[in-house]
Order: C-alpha cells, then structure tokens, then sequence
C-alpha cells in the first residue's frame, strides 16, 4: 500500500525545481566560519554555575554512602547534591511487549542505591567554575561494595551469572523472535551449500566532536525552565523532564543551539542534563554542565557492540535458500529513552535480509545488559552489523560455490518492485542492481582488478571488496508502532509563518546537527512558494515555537520532516492564492503562485508584500470566509513501510606484511537516496558517513577490563582516523523518487556508515585469500592482519 | 613580556594579571594559573569561535595561532600567551564588511564544514600553515589536515577547500607578480 | 579535564630557573612547551604544585653548527624549528633530524614543543630520545651546582625517569658527529599517534658499503634501548635482515592492550629493515 500525496502540487511552474535539485551554499556557513555560531558551551548567563558529576568508579556495587560534606567545603563550590537530596522521578523506557520478550529498566537521573558502570552520575557538584566544580568531584567520599561486574555477552548469559538488574533473569532485557519460516530446517537440510558467519563488532562511540551538555535555568517570568540543551530530540527531552522534575511539560522549555555533531548519541535523553536542570531549579540560578573528553568516552552513551551468528543457505547457483540469525546485542546497563534496548535486536531482526530475496528466514534478537555504560542507537543502528554478516555471507558462498562475489549479488538481489519480503516489509522501488552493476564497473574501468592480479604475482596482498545494501527511512508511526515501542516517533510537523515583507520563518519539528536543513528545508520551502532562498529562514530546536516534534535520527529529515515543510507552505500557498482571487474578485482557479507572488491569467502579478499588507494590516479587506493573517501548519507522517535508499560501496585495500596496516587504495559509492534537494550535502553525508564507518571496521573500539573499567578515556586509546587513514571517495548518484512523501527523497544521513564496513571486511578478506584465513570480527587491527599474514613464520594457530 | 619576573607571580589568593594580545588586541585578564588560554579566550574574552574538543591536545577543535603559528590552546595555560601575538578564528573576516577571508570563502564552496564545530580549528591550522607554505602540494595539506579531527565531512572536502584556496593564492600572486615585471619592464 | 591548582613562576634566565626549582623543592616543574605536561595535567595525573615557566630564555632556543662540526641545539628549540630549519644548520649531514621531525605528533604540536622538554620527559617512544641514543648525542644539564654533561647513553633511567636532578634544566643537546648515513621510521595504527614501536639507525658507510652501526629502539622497553646484537651484525658486515632479525630477537617488550610482545618483536623487524634501506639510500 501507498499513502498518496494528499495535497495538490502548487508550487508555482515557473519556478519549480529553481532550488531543489541544486547545491546551493550552506546557510549555516557565516557563521560556523567566523566564529559566531553558538553552542551550548557559548552561552553565558548571568550568575551561571558550572555542574560537574561525581561518577562511579566501580562498575557494579551497591552505593553503601555518599558522603558529599567535604566537597560542599572546597572553595568555589557552591552545592552539591545526591539523588536523595533532588528526589527526581527515574527514566524509564517502555515497549508494548509481554515480560518474556522485554524488561525495562529504571535508569534512575543520578544512582540511588547500585551503581551499574564505572562513570555512572552519583552526584553532581555545582560551582562558580569549572575548575572549582572539579576540585570539588576530588572531595566527594563514596562507598560502594562492590558486586561482581559483568562485562561481556557471554558472561551475561552463562548459568548464574551476577544479574545486573534484579528484574532481568539472564540479564536479558529483550528476547524476540519475530520470524521463523516454516519448513526452515528442512530447507537447511536440503541445500547445497550452507555457509556460517560468526561476528562480533566493537564498542563504539557515536562521537560528536562537540561532547554533550547544558545550560538550565529558571526563568521567573515565564515560569518555565528553560534547558539549553543539545540534542538531537528536543521534545522527547522536554516530556522527560517535566516528569523527572514533577513540572507541567508546558513550565519547560527546551532550547537547542547549535550543535556539534550526534550522530545518535544525542537521540536519546542525558541523564546528566536533568540533574543540571534539577539543580538551577533548586539553586533558582543558572546552571551549566558540559561534558568532559574523558567522561564523553568513558560515561556518555555507547553503541554497535553486537554478536552475530548466522547461517544461510544456497542452491548450487547461488542463489540464497534461507538465513538462519541468532543475534545478541550488548546494551550495557541501562534501556535509553525513548528508543529502549529493543532497537538494536528489533531493527536487525525486522531488517536483516535486506536486498535480497530471501524465501525462509528464522531469527532470535536479544538484548543483554552488562556493566558497562548504556547504548544509544548509532548512525545506522544494527544495519552496519547485519550488512557487514549478510555480505560476509555471499562472499563466503561465491567461494564456496566457484562464484564471482559481484555475480552471486547479481542474482540474488531484488529487482522487482514493490517486494514484499519474508520479513512481511514492502519495498519501494530502488536501484539495487544497477547501482552494483556501475560500481563494478567503475572499479574494473579504473583497472582494479589488473592491480590486483599484479600485486598478487608480486607476493603482495591487494583485495576488492564490496557491499551492496539498502537504508530502510521515513518510519513513520505505523513502522515504529508495529515494533511495539510506546513513544512512537513518526509523524513530523511543520509551520510556516509569511511577515508583512514577504519572509517566511519556516519552524520544523526536525533538528539539525549538522546535516543543513537551515538550507535543504529552505530550499523546500522557498521551492514551493517561488521565494528566494534569503527569504527563507528555518527555526528549529525551540519546543515553544512547535507543538511536538520528533527530532532527527533516522535518515527521517528530508523524508518526513521536509515533507511536512513542503504541505504547510503548500497549504500557506493556497490561502495566498485565495486571498489574491478574494482581491482580484476572481475564480481561484484563475490565479497561481510565481515568483515572490500571486499570478493572475492576465499576467497582473499580487506580490507577497502586498497579500501580507492585506492580510495583516488591512485585513478588513479580507472577505469573511478568509482569516487574517499568513500561517499554515502541517504533518506528515507514513502509513506503510517507509522507504529504501540504497547504494553500493566497492573498496580497494592493500595489507603490508611487515606491519599489518590495511592500506585503502581506492573507496567507490554508487548511492541512490531518491531525489536530492542539495547534491553537495547528500555528498558529504555519504563521504562523512563511509568514514565512520571505516573508523568501526578499522580502528575505534572501546574495550573493558575484567573489573569493567573502560579501556578508552582519552584520544590516544580511542584511535577516530584522521585525513591520512580516510580515502577521498568517488560518489556517482542514481535516483530513484520516493513516490509518496512530499519531496520524492529518502534518507542519506545513514547509508555510508551502513555499507563501509562490509565493504572494507570484504576488501581485506578478499585480499587475505592467499592465507585461507577469514576474518569476521570488527575492528580488524593491524596485529590481528599480521598475524594472518605471517601466520607460517609465527607459530601460531590459525585462529583470529 | 609584560611582567618579566623570578619571583612568583602569584598574590595570596593566587591570581595573575595578564595582558594577552589577541587579535590585536589588548586585553587584561585577572585569571587563575592554571587557566587555560582556550578557556580564557572563550570564558574571559568571550572569543567563543574558538571551540573546546578534548583537552588532551588531539582533536585540534581549540587550534589557534600564536605568533603566527598554530597551535593548541588546550594545551597552553594563558599565562604561558602573554607576550606572544594570538589570532582567532574571529580574525579571519573582514573586519570592516564582514566579509568571508578566502579561506573561508573555499570552505563554503567545498562543503569543507557540516555542524562546523571542529571548523574553526581547521580554518586557523590551514591559515598558519598556508602562511608558512603557500606552494604546499595536496599531499602535505592533507598530512596537516591529519592534525585535527572532524567527524562529519570525512576530510575529503576540508582538503580540497585548503588546496582550492592556496592554488587560488599562487595564480593571483603570479598575476601582480607578472603585472610587476612587466611594469618594471615598460 | 581541568588542571589542579598551581603557582605560576616565570624564570628571567637559567641561573633564575634552577634557583627556582631549588626554593620551590620536589613540588615544583619545569614547563618548556607543555605539549605533554599540560595534557596530563588537565586528566589530574600530573599535579605540580609549582610551575617554573621558562620559555623567555630565548638564549635556549636555536641550532648551530660549531668549528668542529658539532651540532648544537638549545633545549628551546622547537621541533617545527628543526624541521623547517630556517638557517640550514643541519645540512645533509644531519638530515635525519629535519626528517625524522614528522613523526612527532602534529604540527600544532610541533609548533611548541621542544626538544629539551622531550628530553626531559624521557617518553619511552620519544623520536628525540631514540635520535639522541642512536646519534650519541650530548646533553648539557645546569643546575646550582654548576653544568655538567651526560652522553644519552647515560641519560634514560626508565618510564619516564632520567639522571636530570629536580633542580637542574636540561640547557642544550649536542650531536658531536655528523650522521648522512641515519634514518628514524615507527609504526602506529594512526600517525602522529605515539609509536607503538621506532626504530633508528645510524650507520657508518664507507666507500659505498657498511662498516657499522648503531641500532636503537623505542616502544620495547622502559626507556629507549640500543641493541648491541643488531649492530653486531652490522660491524661484522651482516645483512640488514639479519641486523633486523637480531634486532628482532633481542628484544623483550611488553604486552600491553595496545599491541603482543609478539607482534612487537615483528615490527622491530619490519621497522630496523626499514630505517637501514632508509638511511643506506640517502
């Protein structure tokens, strides 16, 4: 089923596609360039204390007691408080799911009586500055006795282990399984080739170079808190704080600035931005918290470890049979709000198949909690991980089989649509074989796979690999309900507001981070009501200037939130033509939208200054049917699927044999995101993207000790790649129009991160070959490469 | 240096005055040592453009020039400025039309900047480096790219936008100069 | 990620600074360009009470060549200075110095770190002290009880440990001999990163063909190491895979989260290999 476009296109045919379609400059620029940008850690307020948190240095114990008398004595410090002293209502994260298949967990704003990771908040202090709340952590005295930590899956869920929440048997908060083809076995049995994949990828940290934080204040007048906070889900951030704090959600405002990257991290609610909001509520002075380096690392919200077990299925042509997925994610300690544990096990359940026609499919996700610190979804959320096994997957069955690893795709991926699939998803048209078909040749035209054969017959190691994926964007409410979650985050909202000059202030529910809807949904926008882009000026992050608002996450912008943008100025359109056929005492089928104004068949022009003027300041000249004034509201949600962009990545690497190093010699994406409102920042979404994702396949991890104590507190441990391990990347664009939204665009913000660590696993693997080791784990360090490549003169078995 | 002394500096409650030039600028301070240049210029002068990333000197977010070279100001306590000449990014625009610098100009141009955190750091690392070696080749602006860490754009574009804007220095600089000799010829 | 109370003292000249560090007693450091220092004071594990500022010495900063060739360079100097090498003091003779140059950190850090603060900070896998190890490089010390010098062979105590006294400032690095024949390489999983293993090498070439050689590594043990078994083979006219795989074998290293022994003595091979070819062909 298709939701069809409920609204007539007006935007005005002299002007159509003026904006959209074109990279246009940024916005944002001036002022991120010159230094006039404000993030949160910009704004100074008059009396403004500075928070800092005493964290648990144990990670697992009860809090036996925190003694906090020192610390009110050192200079500068000016209140401390524990969670007995604000008395705040815990966070807690719910799906519509039965106990056996979900637990929520209490994640309580500052730790009352356990502590569940090291850098868990135990108290906050508040001072005149920064260096003085410091001093003051160093004097905080806590107790703990201490309870055996757990900190890996495996220990999670052996017999007897330490339960981590008293409510969790197994330390298993989610436990689904969504499909099971009947009949899966015996196709199993009967195959001609089963290959397995057993993987596990690393801890990770979303990252975003600006770390988190706050500032919070109580503004007397209004009556309202009002938290400067930044995230990348204002409203959901104002519902939980009004209950955190006992407020009407109506006396908190949420403000968010500029920010500095999220990339997910920010998704879901900070407990640490409650505590600071707490604390200017009790002090009634300004209070700002901003997350440290080192707590960013080791206490803010994780992602991506998972552990995959997945067999699959093919006929002596390789074409897939069936996919057999045991999948287990390690939450760490807490659920986050609003997502819970369930998105990572749910969203590679649901979508594990991916782009291919897959006929028998059986999965189990799990979530498991460990000590270690929580997880929020990450750009891409599970699709890295099952991208990276569903890949591995088809390389290992062309080898098995004598297949190329291009062709035995070629034969498997979905060509006609809409595909329902196994895993009861329809999806929209895409380009899955085409995409495939001109990445390929892109790298053989570039001579590739003649390197390749050379190097080899110098003894050296140069592999080709690829991935080919889709990005399932635009959930809307009926996507996110039939994952049972109990703040479904859909539908978005839009407002457009017209002045007596002729501007249009365009509020969104949406919030930019960083991916340029100050000029994407301007393009929109002044696209749809033939304005210049100057014109038009995009107000987000404010949840008192928008009812509610859902955020940015998901890839869901463009797609829905820009959707939503494109109906309200439609509809803001209609009334412009309305009160211009109203003046012109004519049919409103004789008047349409041009440029900066209201066209009549005669070709006399209405412009927008003088509709406004009317509509405004002369508004006895409206007739009675119309009201005065120049605002229109809209929402748009989705009722099927959603959408699919897709692409694929093909990657060159090289591996030298004295270090180890995987070298990236060549990095191709063909991607297809629908159509593009601005080609440069698709691009650089894309390019951003494959970075991070080669930084998981490659280098960043965070690892735990025994005892639970993070292994990276500091950029030296956590190895983010810089420009000298990042390749430049060949983009080549394909489109295929989402044929139900508003803009005929589906996500980008997510793809490149989703199919750069298959392709980079492949590449290695690929160029591993001589050695007959595979490896399946991320990240692959160059250790564990030479010891694959020098595996004879080391003595070693070959198990990696 | 302004206050050139073997005894401390320190007054019983242990502040300093110190008079930093930023942007050619004098500006008095009363600070704590132990204050870093990047928290003074941010929280005492109110120069916010300048960005705080790490405070371990890795991600480059705070990178400023100090007497025309850049460098960390996580890393430096403010006392340690006084005396040197320190710029900003707040230095790069026109300051009477405010401007776009070329170097900025070519960051727009290339989408070298997505939340533009990191930017500023970037944009004051390429400026210092550009004024050492404007014939530098993409290669070794790419090694200094590798100074400092971005999270959104992938380098790719940050690179491009530096070696844009040095390549459009050396044509218009061997422009006046061949426009010089052929004067001086004439 | 904010450092702990200090007292800040500006020294005026040398005699000033160590009379400092001598009133101000075990409390008190040295900060030259604090690339290390301020970093580890801002994570509060580094927390001097004290710290004696002595970048004003600008008689401490710069490189110069003296009558018998020696090169001297003042423990101001920083490594962006060596690197740029604005006066051309070093010469092919001392090339490996300016090459070597780029692989510590980054230039931002470059920009203000210094040699004598590397020095003096003794990092097991500092490029400065693997360069004066293999180089046989002097240093000059000043302290209250006058100047004295110690060869870096002498120097290296361990993690973070040399012979330098609280009191006493590192003034001066001197290169008695010239090195055309030297070459420094490291490997790390992201450069600029510190090493997880270097290696440097200075071999003695005569008439086009190797007579001998020093061979020194870091990121293997407590400090940096010379290994006699690898430039034995280098004087007995071996190999330079086999002066690699000496290297290799004699080495002990650690294991830590960030790399095996094993993998460690691998690269010990790969990297001597390396900086032999490297400094063979200048």
């Amino acid at each position: 089923m298709t939701h069809p476009v409920t609204h007539p296109v007006t935007h005005p045919a002299d002007t159509k596609g003026q904006l959209t379609g074109r990279s246009v400059p940024r916005r944002e620029d001036p002022r991120l360039l010159t230094g006039r940008g404000r993030f949160v850690d910009d704004i100074a307020l008059p009396g403004m204390l500075h928070a800092q948190f005493v964290r648990s240095t144990v990670a697992h114990g009860e809090l036996a007691s925190v003694d906090l008398t020192a610390v009110r004595e050192v200079p500068g410090v000016v209140a401390a408080f524990t969670a007995a002293d604000l008395d705040l209502t815990d966070i807690t994260a719910e799906l519509g799911r039965p106990r056996t298949e979900f637990v929520p967990t209490a994640m309580p704003v500052l730790a009352r009586d356990r502590v569940r990771y090291v850098g868990e908040p135990v108290a906050i202090v508040v001072a005149r500055d920064a260096y003085a709340a410091e001093d003051g952590l160093e004097a905080a005295k806590v107790r703990y006795t201490t309870l055996p930590p757990v900190t890996s899956e495996a220990e999670a869920l052996a017999p007897g282990a330490p339960r981590v929440h008293e409510e969790a048997a197994r330390n298993t908060l989610v436990d689904v399984s969504l499909f099971a083809t009947e009949g899966i076995d015996e196709v199993f049995d009967a195959a001609d080739c089963v290959v397995r994949v057993e993987s596990r990828t690393g801890r990770q940290n979303a990252l975003p170079l600006e770390t988190r934080g706050a500032v919070a204040h109580w503004d007397d007048r209004e009556e309202q808190l009002v938290l400067n906070t930044c995230t990348q889900v204002p409203h959901q951030v104002r519902t939980v704080a009004s209950r955190c704090l006992r407020l009407d959600e109506r006396a908190v405002r949420v403000v968010v600035p500029d920010m500095g990257g999220g990339f997910g991290q920010k998704c879901v609610v900070g407990r640490e931005e409650i505590a600071a909001a707490a604390a200017a509520l009790r002090l009634r002075r300004p209070v700002k918290w901003i997350e440290d380096r080192k707590d960013a690392l080791s206490a803010s919200f994780l992602a991506r470890e998972q552990h995959y077990d997945v067999r699959a299925a093919f006929d002596a042509d390789g074409h897939i049979l069936g996919l057999d997925a045991d999948v287990v994610c390690d939450m760490g300690a807490y659920s986050c709000y609003p997502f819970t544990a369930g998105i990572e096990p749910l969203m590679a359940s649901a979508e594990m198949p991916g782009v291919y026609k897959v006929p028998a499919y059986r999965v189990r996700g799990r979530a498991v909690t460990t000590n270690k610190a929580p997880t929020a979804p990450y750009r891409g959320v599970s699709r890295p991980q099952y991208v990276m096994v569903m890949e591995r997957l088809f390389e290992r069955a062309a080898r098995e089989l004598g297949l190329d690893a291009v062709e035995i795709r070629r034969r498997n991926v979905i060509t006609e649509f809409p595909y329902t699939g196994v895993n009861n998803i329809t999806y929209d048209p895409g380009s899955y074989l085409e995409s495939l078909d001109l990445c390929e040749r892109l790298v053989k035209d570039e001579g590739w796979y003649e390197k390749r054969a050379a190097a080899a017959a110098e003894g050296r190691y140069l592999g080709i690999g690829y991935s080919c994926f889709s990005e399932r964007t635009g959930y809307g409410s009926t996507a996110f309900a039939q994952r049972k979650m109990q703040v479904v985050p859909g539908f978005d909202i839009s407002e457009v507001r017209m002045d007596t000059s002729g501007a249009l202030t365009v509020t969104s529910g949406t919030m930019s981070h960083g991916q340029s809807h100050e000029t994407t949904l301007a393009q929109i926008a002044a696209d749809e009501l033939g304005l210049e882009l100057r014109k038009v000026k995009l107000h987000q992050g404010d949840t008192d200037r928008i009812t509610y608002g859902y955020g940015t996450f998901a890839s869901r912008s463009v797609t829905i939130g820009g959707s939503a943008v494109r109906l309200a100025a439609a509809k803001l359109g209609e009334k412009l033509c309305r009160i211009a056929a109203a003046l012109w005492e004519c049919d409103p089928g004789e008047v349409e939208l041009t440029r900066g104004g209201v066209r009549r068949a005669d070709g006399s022009v209405l412009t927008y200054e003088e509709l406004a003027d009317v509509a405004y300041l002369r508004a006895h000249l409206l007739p009675r049917d119309i009201e005065p004034g120049l605002s229109a509201t809209a929402t748009f949600d989705v009722f099927n699927d959603g959408t699919f962009s897709n692409a694929t990545h093909a990657v060159v690497v090289e591996l030298h044999q004295g270090t180890g190093q995987v070298e990236i010699l060549r990095y191709v994406c063909v991607e297809d995101c629908g159509v593009a409102i601005n080609p440069q920042v698709v691009e650089g979404q894309c390019r951003g993207g494959i970075a991070q994702g080669i930084a998981g396949a490659l280098f960043e991890q965070v690892t735990y000790d025994a005892q639970g104590e993070p292994s990276a507190t500091s950029f030296m441990d956590y190895k983010v790649p810089t420009a000298h391990e990042i390749p430049d990347v060949l983009i080549h664009h394909l489109e295929t129009p989402c044929t139900f939204n508003e803009t005929g665009a589906k996500g980008a913000g997510e793809g490149g991160t989703i199919g750069a660590p298959a392709a980079v696993l492949n590449a290695v693997n690929d160029a591993l070959r001589p050695t007959g080791i595979e490896l399946d784990h991320t990240p692959i360090t160059p250790e564990t490469v030479h010891r694959a490549l020098n595996l004879e003169s080391s003595n070693l078995e070959p198990s990696i | 240096m302004t206050s050139p002394m073997t005894s401390p500096m320190t007054s019983s409650d242990n502040l300093l005055l110190l008079t930093l030039n930023v942007n050619g600028e004098e500006h008095e301070v009363i600070t704590e040592p132990r204050r870093t240049l990047v928290d003074v210029l941010r929280h005492d002068l109110r120069l916010t453009g300048t960005h705080v990333g790490c405070e371990h000197g890795i991600c480059g977010a705070c990178t400023v020039l100090v007497d025309d070279r850049p460098a960390r100001a996580c890393l430096m306590f403010a006392a340690q400025a006084e005396g040197a000449r320190i710029r900003t990014v707040e230095s790069l625009a026109d300051p009477a039309t405010g401007e776009l610098g070329d170097l900025q100009r070519s960051f727009t141009e290339h989408h070298g900047l997505q939340c533009g955190f990191c930017t500023p750091g970037f944009l004051m690392l390429a400026d210092g480096f550009l004024a050492e070696r404007p014939e530098a080749t993409k290669e070794e602006i790419r090694e200094v790219v590798a100074a400092n860490l971005c999270r959104c754009t992938g380098y790719q574009t940050i690179v491009e936008a530096i070696d844009s804007c040095a390549t459009a220095r050396r044509a218009a600089c061997a422009k006046t100069c061949t426009t010089i000799e052929e004067t001086a010829c004439s | 990620m904010k450092p702990a109370p200090f007292g800040y003292h500006r020294a005026r000249d040398v005699d000033g600074a160590t009379r400092l560090l001598a009133e101000l007693g075990d409390d008190a450091k040295v900060i030259a360009g604090g690339q290390s220092l301020v970093a580890m004071m801002n994570f509060r594990l580094a927390r001097p009470g004290h710290l004696v500022d002595i970048a004003g010495l600008r008689e401490l900063d710069g490189m110069h060549r003296d009558a018998a060739g020696a090169l001297h360079i003042g423990a101001l100097t920083t490594h962006h200075t060596v690197e740029s090498d604005p006066e051309g003091v070093l010469g092919h003779e001392f090339a490996v110095l300016r090459e070597a140059m780029r692989w510590i950190g980054h230039l931002p850090i470059r920009t203000r770190g210094t040699i004598g603060g590397s020095i003096a900070h003794a990092d097991a896998t500092a490029e400065w002290c693997l360069l004066a190890l293999v180089l046989r490089a002097e240093f000059v010390a000043r302290g209250p009880r006058g100047e004295r010098r110690v060869a870096a062979g002498d120097f290296f105590l361990g993690y973070y440990t040399s012979v330098l006294d609280p009191d006493e400032l590192l003034v001066e690095v001197v290169f008695p001999r010239p090195a055309p024949h030297a070459a420094l390489t490291e490997f790390a999983e992201r450069q600029g990163d510190f090493a997880l293993v270097s290696a440097a090498v200075d071999l003695d070439v005569t008439d086009g063909s190797v007579r001998g050689g020093r061979v020194a590594l870091g990121g293997v043990a407590a400090s940096v190491v010379r290994v006699p078994e690898a430039e034995a083979v280098l004087a007995r006219g071996g190999t330079f895979a086999d002066c690699a795989q000496a290297a290799s074998e004699a080495v002990e290293p650690p294991s830590d989260a960030s790399g095996s022994a094993h993998y460690r003595k691998q690269l010990v091979r790969t990297l001597v290999l390396r900086a032999c070819e490297e400094a063979m062909s200048r």
